[in-house]
């Protein structure tokens, strides 16, 4: 895959020396969906505001599609498109207006055909005429979506785009994010929700304190960092575990009635080995399965790490 | 040069603009209208002529100045404070667009709503008051300097503001004292010669001794000496708004 971002040495230090951003390097793929997770001031906001250009750095570089951001900002700004965190607009223009404005600020000739494609797309056809201060915040998001959207970018940064969007909406919304991906946008999107990131994203970047922790494929990262568990429920309670069972890291539940193993995925390979030591110790047990970390509890040992 | 950006800017602010038309035009016409009732007809007849002007024609362009000047500086300080107040401005700094093309696009739209507003006082005052307008070229010449030289300051006060009351400020304390002191009722050479000496360091002054000589070939100054003092303060403000978008001040971090 072709790398369509690159980002450079990126610092961003504000007035009283406070560092939000500190050395960031890191490459975005054509064609995937980045997620960018990290607890509040983390430092995400700053960083997509600077590649936009929002925000002034002191010091890195920042190649979109090989076009430095500064130097071929025209460039390098056509190509993208932002959905701010925050809701905002002009309160009195209607959804089609503002879409169209949207398009033509960022140089594109009116092409209504388009315009109407992508509100259509957004299902916001029956509210184009619509004051934006009518519309609900579900709507009002879709709309941002559609304004950034409006002058056909190759990148698209979502800034928290679900949230306040309740359950149905947001799975309407991954939906359309997927349908962008597959007409070719590459996007980057930052989430507190952590399952949005594991149900959408393709690779997953934790930024802390102003530096990326790690950047990993999603599948990758969940193995490597992930652990999983083998839990036996037993069909007598066990007082004590077996000294025949050392070799293993077992812990019982408090009632006694519950067995459990941690392992790395990746590296454990003694699995059958341990069914048949605890067979053989008399254990009887009547059901058995097992339990993956989630990305979420890979973040928060991440974060706290940091 | 982005012509459909600065296109976009303008065409959404002019929209506003015709959104609002009530506050927007028939608002600072209406009071105009009002001067004229009051100092034209009923006042104005009771006072003698000045520099042999009826004084209801000798106090229509310095009443279009009023009007000029506060909408220059109410409507480009506004068009431009509005985006940061929604936080709809990150749209304008992340489009591929230039500072130069951003303030073609808010102020061509400002400095275009005076220039119609001043036209349609004139228009009304030619109903109250006989208007002659001698050099009409240098009359809309002065029109024209005047809108965009008041509207690229009212675009740095909605830079600078961070707050309504600011953006309010300056309008109300500053600009409206200095046009009701700058000769709009009056010609300076009727104050005590203290005072015609002070009047000379208000700017106003300038705009509107030469905007009335377009009118009636009478001044207060030379034509020459408004028009250097109008092009200085364009200079000044052309400066600052460079120095603004050079460092981000107040538009970026």
């Amino acid at each position: 895959m072709s790398v369509i971002l690159s980002v450079k040495n990126l610092n961003k230090v504000y007035k009283g020396d406070f560092k939000a951003l500190n050395n960031i390097n890191l490459e975005i793929n054509k064609g995937e969906i980045f997620a960018l997770l990290g607890p509040n001031g983390a430092g995400k906001t700053t960083l997509i505001n600077i590649i936009c250009g929002i925000v002034n750095p002191t010091n890195g570089e920042i190649l979109v599609d090989g076009f430095d951001n500064i130097k071929d900002f025209r460039k390098t700004r056509s190509l993208i498109g932002l959905v701010p965190q925050e809701l905002v607009g002009e309160a009195f223009e209607t959804v089609w207006n503002t879409v169209n404005f949207s398009r033509g600020l960022f140089g594109k000739p009116a092409d209504h055909a388009y315009v109407e494609k992508t509100i259509k797309q957004l299902s916001l056809w029956d509210k184009k005429d619509s004051k934006m201060m009518t519309l609900s915040g579900g709507m009002k998001r879709r709309v941002m979506i559609a304004k950034a959207l409006s002058h056909e970018p190759k990148i698209l940064f979502l800034d928290e785009p679900t949230a306040g969007v309740d359950v149905s909406l947001r799975q309407d919304m991954w939906k359309q994010v997927r349908a962008l991906q597959e007409s070719g946008v590459t996007i980057i999107l930052t989430t507190h929700y952590i399952e949005e990131a594991e149900e959408m994203a393709d690779r997953i970047g934790v930024i802390n304190n102003g530096e990326i922790i790690v950047t990993e494929n999603k599948i990758d990262l969940m193995k490597k960092l992930g652990s999983k568990q083998l839990i036996l429920e037993l069909y007598d309670p066990l007082n004590f575990i077996p000294s025949s069972l050392s070799k293993w890291t077992l812990e019982l539940n408090s009632d006694k009635s519950q067995l459990t193993y941690t392992y790395d995925s990746i590296k454990e390979n003694s699995i059958p080995d341990l069914l048949s030591a605890i067979c053989s110790a008399g254990i009887l047990f009547k059901d058995i399965h097992t339990k993956q970390s989630s990305l979420e509890d890979i973040f928060i040992k991440l974060v706290k790490k940091s | 040069m982005n012509l459909h950006s600065i296109k976009a800017i303008y065409n959404f602010e002019m929209a506003r603009w015709w959104r609002t038309v009530g506050q927007s035009i028939l608002s600072p016409v209406i009071s105009t209208t009002l001067y004229f009732v009051v100092f034209g007809s009923a006042i104005g007849s009771r006072i003698a002529e000045i520099d042999g002007i009826s004084y209801g024609s000798f106090i229509v362009p310095g009443l279009v100045m009023l009007a000029v000047l506060t909408e220059s500086i109410s409507n480009a300080s506004f068009g431009i404070y509005f985006p940061k107040f929604t936080g709809s401005i990150y749209e304008v700094l992340s489009a591929p667009i230039s500072y130069v093309e951003i303030l073609l696009g808010y102020v061509g739209a400002a400095a275009t709503k005076s220039i119609i507003l001043g036209i349609m006082i004139l228009t009304t005052a030619s109903f109250f008051v006989p208007l002659q307008i001698q050099h009409p070229f240098v009359m809309l010449f002065f029109l024209v300097l005047t809108s965009l030289t008041f509207c690229l300051f009212g675009f740095i006060i909605g830079l600078w503001a961070d707050g309504f009351e600011k953006l309010q400020i300056i309008p109300a304390l500053i600009i409206t004292p200095l046009t009701f002191l700058g000769g709009s009722f009056y010609t300076i050479s009727m104050l005590p010669p203290f005072w015609q000496k002070v009047s000379l360091f208000n700017p106003v002054v300038y705009l509107i001794s030469g905007f009335r000589w377009s009118f009636y070939e009478k001044s207060d100054v030379s034509l020459k000496l408004s028009l250097i003092m109008v092009s200085i303060f364009l200079l000044v403000c052309i400066i600052l708004i460079r120095w603004i978008f050079k460092t981000g001040y107040r538009l970026k971090n």
